[in-house]
């Protein structure tokens, strides 16, 4: 396996790695210090619909909120949702995808088959759906974007076990007769990593994506707590009025999603040099 | 030789692999790899298993070891049926019975050290102090020529040769009683390939090994093998005591075979058996004897009924009907 610090070497010298890469930390500084360099609280109330000014730099809404302070603290929401839910996703999927691909026969066709109908359903659609079971706010989001995601990690994961299934040296360790799960773990796991590693990329820009849709149809984070989604949402009805508040989440959630995919291109390129188009 | 226990019995061993077709993916025919495959393999003894690219010689190896399940037929290990083993109690009976793979590039993790590569059959099958482990592999390591310092280094780091000493030290550190060499000199250069025979037939020796050895080189086959097996298309023609095959070979198929091999002597009259079309397809075997269709001797009833097994020599066996049964 390629050490963590060789990979992120790669990746720094690629231009797009290194987008990425100071994307990603600028997001996270953003998230993890959101206390420290908003100016005002994300629920402190003042004047109404303040347009950009040196007091408010992104502006206030309309319960004159400023909106630079509950961008940077959405962030740290749209961060949270975005790691848990493409953990849960990731944890299920590759679990799932392992004994799947592993073991085939019956226990592979029974996976694989609830994996398709959950991919039959739009995600969104999946989404909704599963928020309206489970309810409002940020946990039950976080779940419903969990599993939205367990069957693109079941597949990736599946397709890596079975081509690493038939590596000689894996039935070398079959015949020599190592137990199932040091097999699955020592021989089979490292040739998972790199494909895993990128779809987790991907699948956060996908999370925090179908976050801030869900919280803008109101299925997800509810107000006060400051999301993306829940922002736009809020500024629609008066986005004649007061652009501002909604350019500003909106431009945020762009670039987010713009970094995390260009870092997944660049992993990918870097841990897997074959998938390279 | 005779007086030698039975250690290995293959009896009437069958591997068929399914064909799948059409968009419900049914079975539409088998790939007939091991058809009706019989041989013993005694203690301390080694048996080779001849026979050109895809004739079922690695299937046959793999089924016994029951890395392959067999479609019919029974292996005995000692005595004791594998296939009536549970795969729990078989997982455990490979400490007994290991497989050296052809190709030593692809068949050690990459990411292991030739020492954790060592270790891992132990841990798996002994419950053993870091005293006891770290003894076994410089036992083994030395067994097959490792240094102790090439313990910490990864395979990619070693040549071919070397690497295969790797695989041999793997498999047998568990100290089987039945190795596998599946083609286990093919992959390597002609010098290489002296050595790692010389290596197996010296650890034969110090660890009263049976072998059931793969190749398609014949000269090898019969350096190395105490008996012999000749395979064409899933089906085991011929076997029996190597010179005895070799020298007075019964079944058109081994006469052609063993026509092939260069003669040492350029300008000794070579007279070569040259066999006609190509080798039918498996999953489509002809009638009666599989080789009727090539056969230079090719009778009626070949293309009729299967050869019975006849046994012109004791311990020589044949099938073949141009063989009046003994």
């Amino acid at each position: 396996m390629r050490s963590l610090v060789s990979t992120l070497r790669d990746l720094w010298k690629d231009p797009m790695g290194r987008i990425g890469i100071i994307g990603i930390f600028l997001l996270i500084f953003m998230a993890v210090f959101a206390g420290q360099l908003a100016p005002y609280p994300y629920d402190g109330i003042g004047m109404k619909f303040q347009p950009p000014s040196a007091e408010h730099l992104f502006g206030t809404d309309k319960f004159g909120r400023d909106v630079f302070s509950r961008v940077l603290y959405g962030a740290g929401v749209s961060l949270e949702v975005g790691i848990i839910a493409v953990g849960i996703g990731a944890g299920f999927g590759y679990l799932l995808g392992l004994v799947a691909g592993y073991f085939e026969g019956w226990t592979d066709r029974v996976i694989m088959c609830l994996m398709d109908i959950l991919f039959a359903f739009p995600s969104i659609l999946l989404a909704i759906f599963i928020s309206a079971v489970l309810g409002k706010g940020i946990g039950p989001t976080m779940v419903a974007i969990g599993i939205v995601n367990i069957p693109v990690f079941c597949r990736t994961v599946r397709a890596a076990v079975i081509s690493a299934k038939g590596l000689e040296y894996v039935k070398n360790a079959q015949s020599v007769g190592v137990r199932t799960w040091p097999i699955l773990v020592r021989h089979i796991s490292p040739n998972v990593v790199a494909p895993f590693t990128v779809q987790a990329t991907l699948a956060l820009s996908g999370a925090i994506l179908t976050e801030a849709t869900l919280s803008f149809l109101g299925m997800g984070i509810q107000p006060p707590d400051p999301s993306w989604g829940s922002m736009l949402a809020e500024a629609r009805a008066n986005m004649a009025r007061s652009p501002w508040t909604a350019l500003f989440p909106l431009l945020f959630i762009v670039v987010t999603i713009l970094v995390f995919n260009i870092l997944g291109d660049a992993l990918r390129d870097v841990l897997d040099p074959k998938l390279k188009v | 030789m005779s007086e030698k226990k039975i250690l290995v019995d293959v009896q009437e061993l069958r591997t068929y692999f399914p064909i799948q077709g059409g968009v419900v993916r049914k079975t539409i025919g088998h790939v007939h790899a091991v058809e009706d495959v019989s041989f013993q393999i005694r203690e301390q003894e080694t048996f080779g298993l001849v026979g050109e690219s895809g004739c079922g010689k690695s299937t046959t190896g793999r089924t016994l070891l029951r890395l392959i399940q067999p479609t019919a037929g029974r292996v005995l290990f000692d005595g004791v049926d594998l296939s009536a083993l549970s795969k729990e109690e078989m997982r455990k009976k490979r400490r007994d019975m290991q497989l050296v793979f052809q190709d030593p590039y692809a068949s050690l993790n990459p990411r292991m050290t030739v020492r954790r590569l060592l270790e891992e059959p132990l841990v798996t099958h002994f419950t053993l102090t870091q005293g006891e482990l770290e003894e076994k592999v410089s036992w083994i390591a030395q067994a097959v020529g490792l240094a102790p310092e090439q313990l910490e280094r990864y395979p990619h780091q070693f040549s071919g040769g070397q690497r295969q000493r790797i695989s041999i030290a793997r498999a047998l550190v568990t100290k089987p009683r039945f190795v596998v060499a599946d083609e286990p000199v093919s992959a390597l250069d002609v010098s290489i390939q002296a050595q790692i025979l010389n290596l197996l037939m010296g650890l034969q020796q110090e660890l009263k090994l049976s072998y059931l050895f793969i190749s398609h080189d014949l000269n090898v086959v019969r350096h190395i093998s105490d008996r012999v097996g000749v395979m064409y298309l899933g089906r085991l023609v011929e076997s029996g005591p190597t010179e005895e095959v070799y020298l007075r070979p019964v079944h058109p198929y081994t006469q052609a075979l063993l026509s092939a091999i260069p003669k040492r002597d350029p300008s000794q009259e070579k007279q070569r058996i040259h066999l006609e079309g190509d080798v039918p397809s498996p999953a489509d075997p002809p009638k009666g004897c599989a080789f009727h269709d090539r056969c230079p001797r090719c009778m009626d009833i070949c293309r009729q009924q299967v050869p019975p097994e006849t046994e012109p020599e004791p311990g020589h066996r044949v099938r073949c009907h141009l063989v009046q049964g003994a």
